[in-house]
């Protein structure tokens, strides 16, 4: 996983390398910069509080349902209990699951919008993920605000819930049905990675889909194709510009210009 | 005496099938009450059959799911329907053989038929991509279905699949796209839907048309949100470790039925269906008639309204 966090080797923190360059980058610069690199425009992976940060009006993000946590239906273990993993991912990446929700607003604009975290089991879908996703378009629906879904999940649907995680993806998908036939309007930006059963579901049900440049997007992982077809994948396979090329995103949006790309969005079609 | 294990056990019924069918075929000189002997030897075939279906683990279910001679979609099309009229094409791409679609009528009743399907010679198997659909299949079924929704058909599908194909061409065509915009117009669609999983429910690949108003299995089919053999690579680093994500995974008939997943497990003939096909479609035809017969009292309001609420309240999670 290629996150932007501070690496043991660089003294203090205060350089970064870009995965897309590797050329060595001033950390504050990079931060200042919404995480992309002012040399190649890499976009970095981002936690879902540094999101919210830049897609919306300072200070307008209410969160819903934040104390929501994963229960373990199957009892699974692998090396580790699922417990316990979900405990070792809460203290790592600080977040109780993979997903935010909430209501905010975006250039004066109420919305309701979730993003998903990479940084917590790959963003993968389980029971927590699925129930805020759906409640988080009810709520829009409800309320008769555009729904913003950021997608940024490696995982897709989690292993460790089993079918509990496979049906998320229907019920997502059925309250986004019962939305959009009610009129609503939802715009669904592809992070990377976007894969599996969240593209398989509501990530792919928008009105309009957005993706970050460069970004992994598709369903099957791209180790998963390789081992299948045992030849080597072309260059470029999968990217947001892949997806751009075969038809399936409206369009490519630069991280800087996201926000107003939103708000013009949301002008034309609320 | 020691536990026998179920190798040893499916090695001895074969070996007494053998015994019938020679003592079958031997001519009768009287001498010997053959039906005796015979019977007796179906007694014991059967009582040795009930013992090592006590027995399976989840991964041998899965095996039985993935048997070679477990009945098909088509097979059940034979077996099941009436004057089937098979529909081919998505009319965007292609014919993925990996789903069969069609017009068929059980007992009295119309249906729009949908099926994956694996093939069974190696030829077969080749064309129908091992039963893995690529986002033409998808849409194949999609746009028979919507057909069925306007002459208010009811949709019957069968899943048997190991996944949805991983590979370049499916990538390109939108295979992510293609499953979730089916999961969406399932959730809409204005006609019941039955859903079947007869073998293999791999993950996305069986939710593509997977979605309905009654949702049964077969005693020996799996649902899975991802294979044994793929959960293990990743999370045990070796696919060896199937066995134990099959485990793992609670992925049997039984397991779904304790979630609340499926509404209903329907019984395969001793042995499994492998072992009967004729009474495997019997029973599942009559399991279907009886869900049709259902159908005929519940209006297409409230049939929404209870599809809505079957996959809203899926789910388990703690609100602190």
């Amino acid at each position: 996983m290629v996150f932007f966090r501070k690496k043991r080797n660089m003294p203090d923190g205060l350089w970064v390398r870009c995965d897309g360059c590797s050329s060595m980058l001033f950390k504050k610069t990079v931060e200042d910069g919404m995480f992309v690199c002012p040399e190649c425009n890499y976009h970095f992976r981002i936690f879902s509080r540094d999101r919210v940060k830049i897609l919306v009006d300072e200070n307008s993000f209410e969160e819903m349902w934040p104390n929501m946590v994963p229960c373990d239906p199957l009892n699974f273990k692998d090396r580790v209990t699922y417990p316990e993993r979900v405990t070792e991912e809460q203290q790592k990446s600080g977040l109780k699951e993979a997903v935010i929700v909430g209501k905010a607003k975006i250039n004066g604009s109420e919305v309701m919008i979730g993003i998903t975290d990479p940084s917590f089991i790959m963003g993968s879908m389980g029971s927590v993920v699925g129930e805020k996703i759906a409640r988080v378009t009810e709520k829009a629906m409800e309320l008769r605000l555009p729904l913003i879904l950021v997608s940024g999940s490696g995982g897709g649907a989690r292993m460790q819930e089993g079918v509990f995680s496979l049906m998320q993806m229907a019920k997502t998908s059925a309250a986004i049905a019962r939305f959009q036939g009610a009129g609503g309007l939802y715009i669904s930006i592809l992070t990377d990675p976007s894969l599996g059963g969240v593209m398989a579901s509501f990530a792919s049900l928008a009105d309009i889909t957005i993706a970050e440049p460069k970004a992994l997007i598709g369903f099957a992982g791209p180790r998963v194709i390789q081992e299948t077809i045992r030849r080597a994948l072309p260059k470029g396979f999968q990217t947001a510009e892949f997806l751009l090329e075969h038809g399936f995103v409206d369009m490519i949006v630069n991280r800087q210009d996201m926000k107003k790309e939103l708000s013009r969005l949301i002008a034309y079609l609320q | 005496m020691s536990e026998k294990t179920v190798a040893e056990l499916e090695n001895l019924i074969l070996e007494i099938e053998h015994q019938i069918e020679d003592l079958q075929s031997a001519p009768t000189n009287g001498r010997l009450d053959k039906s005796t002997e015979i019977q007796h030897l179906k007694e014991r075939r059967d009582s040795l059959q009930m013992k090592l279906c006590s027995k399976l683990t989840p991964y041998d279910i899965v095996k039985i799911a993935r048997h070679p001679l477990r009945p098909l979609s088509a097979d059940y099309v034979n077996m099941m329907l009436t004057d089937f009229i098979e529909l081919h094409g998505d009319k965007r791409f292609g014919d993925d053989k990996a789903m069969i679609c069609g017009l068929g009528r059980i007992g009295k009743e119309r249906v729009l038929f949908i099926g994956q399907q694996k093939g069974k010679s190696t030829k077969e198997r080749i064309a129908c991509n091992f039963g893995m659909p690529n986002p033409e299949g998808y849409r194949k079924a999609l746009q028979k279905m919507k057909l069925a929704e306007k002459f208010h058909l009811p949709i019957v599908t069968l899943i048997d699949t190991p996944g949805a194909n991983p590979d370049i061409g499916a990538e390109e065509r939108g295979q992510a796209q293609a499953i979730a915009e089916n999961i969406y117009e399932m959730c809409r669609l204005k006609t019941p839907i039955i859903n079947i999983v007869i073998g293999e429910g791999g993950s996305g690949g069986a939710l593509g048309i997977g979605i309905g108003d009654k949702f049964a299995i077969l005693e020996y089919a799996y649902y899975s949100v991802i294979s044994p053999e793929g959960c293990a690579a990743i999370l045990w680093k070796n696919a060896e470790n199937a066995p134990i994500s099959a485990k793992s995974l609670k992925l049997t008939a039984k397991d779904l039925l304790n979630f609340g997943v499926v509404d209903e497990i329907i019984s395969e003939p001793l042995g499994a269906a492998h072992k009967n096909p004729k009474t495997m479609a019997d029973i599942l035809k009559a399991q279907i008639s009886k869900y049709l017969a259902e159908f005929k009292n519940i209006s297409i309001d409230d049939l929404l309204a209870n599809r809505y609420a079957r996959y809203r309240k899926i789910g388990k999670y703690l609100e602190t």
